[in-house]
């Protein structure tokens, strides 16, 4: 990628710096600090107490746990995953906005009802309280971001390439494998990363299916921190955990593969031969919706047998104490449902703000060595806090934001500041790839005739990347209304969120309360679906937009205009050379 | 991508982060935090008095208010987490207090928060005790367990359900219940009788006793659970019936919650004068029904249907609070050497 502009601007720098501090704020120095207080209690620094930790036994059967827990719900999530994303971004049917949307509904689903969903599922099963049992429930919760991640870059890449090696004697299998496939490898290692990190820092489905038997790093470092206030063994936990995460990012940066220009397809209508995929998807789909109908029916479930609406209608109260009837909650679920909106708005806000504006950064060329290295350790330092303890941030937040102008300990602002942590990282793996993929000749063609950076990032980066930017800006929204870890750490009674008050009204005692949060919890689902649904819809007009303009793009026998890229291509000549005069040729 | 982690300059972040949140705030909409104290406008009282608690502490509407209007002293409630985690956050924030007041340090933590928390004053207590359904065995014509030495006899075997001691604060209770019981030297034997004898451990108190319990709320199979005194009232539909569930006494432990003053605030006699309103007699008669505890000063009236469950243990285990401390991360390796292979 020789010839274009890689200068280093004022904007960029700006830039580079804006995210640095959120990152360093709301991330970095809390989490250096608690880990500090761990290190070095006393000012001098102090590894006896990492050193015992690490010295366990039981500290490495965790570890073990830990890391073939999340390969093995990784592995399953991308192999359920794929045939999803194929039937829901690559094929057009009636009602695949609203199943696009539905498939999100388990990744935000609050962990303790769904827990207790599982649990009473496999009560009596082999399954019942085994590893296997929390796997599942990883898998559940984490498939959706494959299907989405993956089905989003996807539905960006040109179709006409499967369609030349189609033509030219290739069968749809052996297409995929070698032609598809490592297409949506940046896409594919994205989502894996994703689902990873989320496995391996499982928490509460970990110590409602496992009973507490399988500890994780995660419940580990929130046992030490929360319950035994031994910092010095959660530092060194804490410690582990990031270095897990930093060797898996590297690895997964060696193992992206080279940028791949997109160009968006509205799908195609399915065909015969799509019965396989088509098939296994709606097995996955089915498997997914047995729990999610199963916490439907209990909301409804009334305690005699029967069905009832009074768990519903229990939502706009406070839910009822032990017998005396008193309350359970200081906000009703509706009013928390509010709060949730609000607090995920301004999460999402910040989200895309972080991550839409670390994806330009990021996918710009660098000239120097420097440059591309300070570039690779921005883009690895956004993904640490899917890979960090919500524990130890939060107490990073009570003991580094404890004085002015950042006493932030109690304020509001924290809340969206930690579900934007959560929710950026998923916007750039959405966006990254897809914002590489831009043609750099592009942009250099729009500055050539005049346009300030500006108008370049507006009108070529952002017009061709505003399906994906306005899905992961659904995904955000949704990330962030479904956060709990982080959220029940800071928000307050009075500004509950309602996976908060649903986690409230399942661990207290009273009648109907736990029937109430699942009630609460298919609210959320609803809602999510909901938001989602909006963002699909709006997705959908820029995608008719760029629709008319396809008939601008070359049939696939007719012969090219010859490519900025210098090829001229000819009927029959290598596949590549010819999709990338197509693609060129639309962007012009 | 490569390496991630570079080194960090606090001071350059803290400069660029201000303006970050400052930008942030403003562009979110989201008020501004309500400040902690604040002088009044004439006189030196505070406008308010941050309590810090945790995530049960309920009063109903108006009570708060009450001291407000008695006073002038406004209150702001500050949850902090569970029991333990408010402790672990009281002592982490010394120097700098989360607040003036806190309530709902227990007695299995209160001698952790010497020198922090002044002035410790027990407010309400509630007891942990195994929960029995009584259906089930009226159903199999079985007689109920009475005593912890009950619960390993081959007759209880696959029949009850705890939570785990490092996990949950009622799990935690009956390991101390048990350790009451059978001493420094004996309680292990116990636990590994009521391993052999099938006790299940589940992670938490929502899981224990709504996924595994048997009780008529719950969904699972094992008809006696650790949790609390006043559970059973929770499961009384009809309190002229028969309560569908009970308590078994001599598994009782008693958890005493205490509020005291903030080391370190610069409103310590307000501070003191809404610990004493914590004891006045709206506080106290709404404490049941807030917050399922049972008030500490005598004669304060309960609700009608916690009559109709079971009266209070009369008895309730306790242990020395010093010595709790001092053993109890001890306590619960052992215990999950022994529960949790």
């Amino acid at each position: 990628m020789g010839g274009h502009r890689a200068a280093v601007t004022p904007w960029r720098l700006a830039g580079g710096a804006a995210l640095v501090a959120f990152l360093g704020v709301f991330f970095l120095w809390p989490v250096a600090e608690i880990v500090a207080r761990g290190i070095a209690p006393d000012g001098s620094l102090d590894l006896a107490g990492i050193g015992e930790v690490l010295g366990r036994s039981r500290t490495l059967r965790i570890v073990g746990q830990t890391l073939a827990q999340a390969v093995i719900a990784t592995v399953a999530c991308v192999l359920l995953g794929l045939p999803g994303a194929f039937v829901l971004y690559r094929l057009r049917f009636r009602g695949r906005a609203a199943v696009r949307a539905l498939a999100l509904v388990p990744f935000v689903l609050p962990t303790v009802v769904v827990g207790v969903a599982f649990k009473v599922l496999f009560a009596g099963t082999p399954l019942d309280g085994s590893w296997w049992a929390i796997v599942l429930a990883l898998v559940f919760f984490n498939v959706a971001v494959v299907t989405r991640t993956v089905g989003i870059a996807w539905e960006e890449l040109d179709p006409s390439i499967e369609e030349s090696a189609a033509d030219l004697g290739s069968g749809p299998w052996s297409t995929f494998g070698r032609v598809t496939l490592p297409r949506l490898g940046p896409a594919l290692v994205s989502a894996a990363i994703i689902v990873f990190l989320f496995s391996a820092t499982a928490f509460g489905v970990v110590l409602v299916l496992g009973g507490a038997r399988f500890g994780t790093v995660e419940t580990e470092i929130w046992l030490l921190t929360s319950q035994y206030l031994d910092l010095p063994g959660a530092a060194g936990l804490s410690v582990v955990q990031l270095v897990f995460v930093v060797a898996v990012l590297w690895a997964a940066g060696r193992a992206r593969s080279r940028t791949e220009l997109r160009t968006p397809f509205a799908g195609r209508a399915p065909r015969r031969g799509d019965w396989p995929v088509a098939a296994g998807s709606t097995v996955v789909g089915v498997l997914l919706a047995v729990p999610i109908a199963a916490l439907v029916g209990r909301s409804f479930a009334s305690a005699g047998g029967g069905w009832t609406l009074d768990h519903w209608a229990a939502l706009t109260g406070l839910g009822r104490g032990a017998g005396s009837g008193g309350a359970v909650l200081g906000v009703t679920p509706l009013e928390a449902l509010g709060n949730s909106l609000a607090f995920a708005a301004a999460g999402a806000f910040v989200a895309m703000l972080v991550g839409l504006g670390a994806s330009v950064l990021l996918s710009r060329p660098v000239a120097s060595r420097w440059g591309s290295r300070l570039r690779a350790g921005l883009e690895g330092a956004l993904m640490l806090p899917l890979g960090v303890s919500a524990v130890t941030l939060g107490f990073g937040y009570l003991v580094a934001l404890d004085a002015p102008p950042l006493d932030l300990r109690s304020s509001p602002v924290l809340v969206p500041m930690a579900q934007a942590l959560v929710a950026a990282p998923l916007v750039i793996r959405t966006l990254l790839p897809v914002l590489r993929g831009v043609d750099p000749l592009l942009r250099d063609a729009a500055a050539d005739l005049g346009a300030g950076p500006g108008r370049v990032l507006w009108s070529v980066e952002l017009r061709l990347a505003v399906r994906p930017i306005v899905a992961a800006a659904g995904l955000a929204f949704a990330v962030c209304l479904g956060e709990f870890g982080a959220t029940a750490f800071l928000s307050r009674p009075d500004a509950a969120t309602l996976p908060v008050v649903i986690e409230r009204l399942a661990s207290h005692p009273g009648p109907g309360n736990l029937a109430m949060a699942n009630a609460a919890a298919v609210l959320l689902a609803l809602v999510t679906v909901a938001a989602l649904g909006i963002a699909e819809l709006a997705g959908a007009g820029p995608d008719g937009r760029l629709r008319r303009r396809e008939p601008a793009r070359p049939g696939r026998s007719a012969p090219a205009a010859s490519s900025p890229r210098g090829g001229t291509s000819i009927p029959g000549a290598p596949v590549a050379a010819r999709a990338r005069a197509g693609r060129a040729h639309r962007s012009s | 991508m490569g390496n991630a982690v570079r080194p960090f300059r606090p001071a350059a972040a803290l400069a660029a982060g201000a303006v970050v949140v400052a930008l942030a705030g403003c562009a979110q909409g989201v008020p501004p935090a309500p400040g902690g104290t604040g002088a009044g406008p004439s006189d030196a009282a505070p406008a308010s008095l941050t309590l810090v608690t945790h995530d049960s502490f309920a009063l109903s509407d108006g009570i708060l208010e009450q001291f407000t209007a008695e006073t002038g002293i406004a209150v702001e409630v500050v949850a902090l987490g569970d029991a333990g985690e408010l402790v672990n956050k009281l002592v982490l924030t010394k120097d700098s207090p989360l607040g003036d007041v806190a309530f709902g340090i227990d007695n299995t933590f209160s001698s952790r928060v010497d020198g922090i928390v002044n002035d410790l004053t027990a407010i309400d207590s509630g007891d942990v005790c195994v929960n029995v359904d009584h259906e089930a065995y009226a159903a199999a014509g079985m007689e109920e367990p009475r005593t912890l030495a009950d619960l390993i006899e081959p007759a209880y075997k696959d029949q009850l359900v705890v939570e785990g001691a490092g996990t949950s604060s009622p799990g935690l209770a009956f390991l101390l219940a048990t350790i009451d019981e059978y001493g420094e030297d004996g309680w292990q034997d116990y636990w590994r009788a009521l391993v052999a004898n099938g006790v299940q451990v589940d992670a938490g108190w929502t899981d224990a006793y709504y996924a595994t319990f048997s009780g008529p709320s719950s969904e699972g199979t094992r008809p006696l659970v650790v949790s609390y005194a006043t559970s059973p009232a929770a499961e009384v539909v009809d309190a002229s019936a028969e309560p569908p569930t009970g308590y078994l006494e001599d598994t009782c432990f008693r958890q005493t919650e205490y509020a005291g003053v903030v080391a370190g605030t610069e409103h310590e006699a307000e501070a003191a004068q809404l610990v004493e309103f914590l004891l006045s007699p709206a506080v106290q008669a709404d404490i049941p029904g807030s917050m399922y505890m049972y008030p500490i000063v005598e004669g304060t009236p309960l609700p009608e249907t916690w009559a109709a469950a079971q009266a209070a243990p009369a008895a309730p285990r306790e242990l020395d609070p010093a010595e709790i401390d001092a053993n109890r991360e001890r306590w619960i390796e052992e215990w999950a050497a022994i529960a949790q292979p």
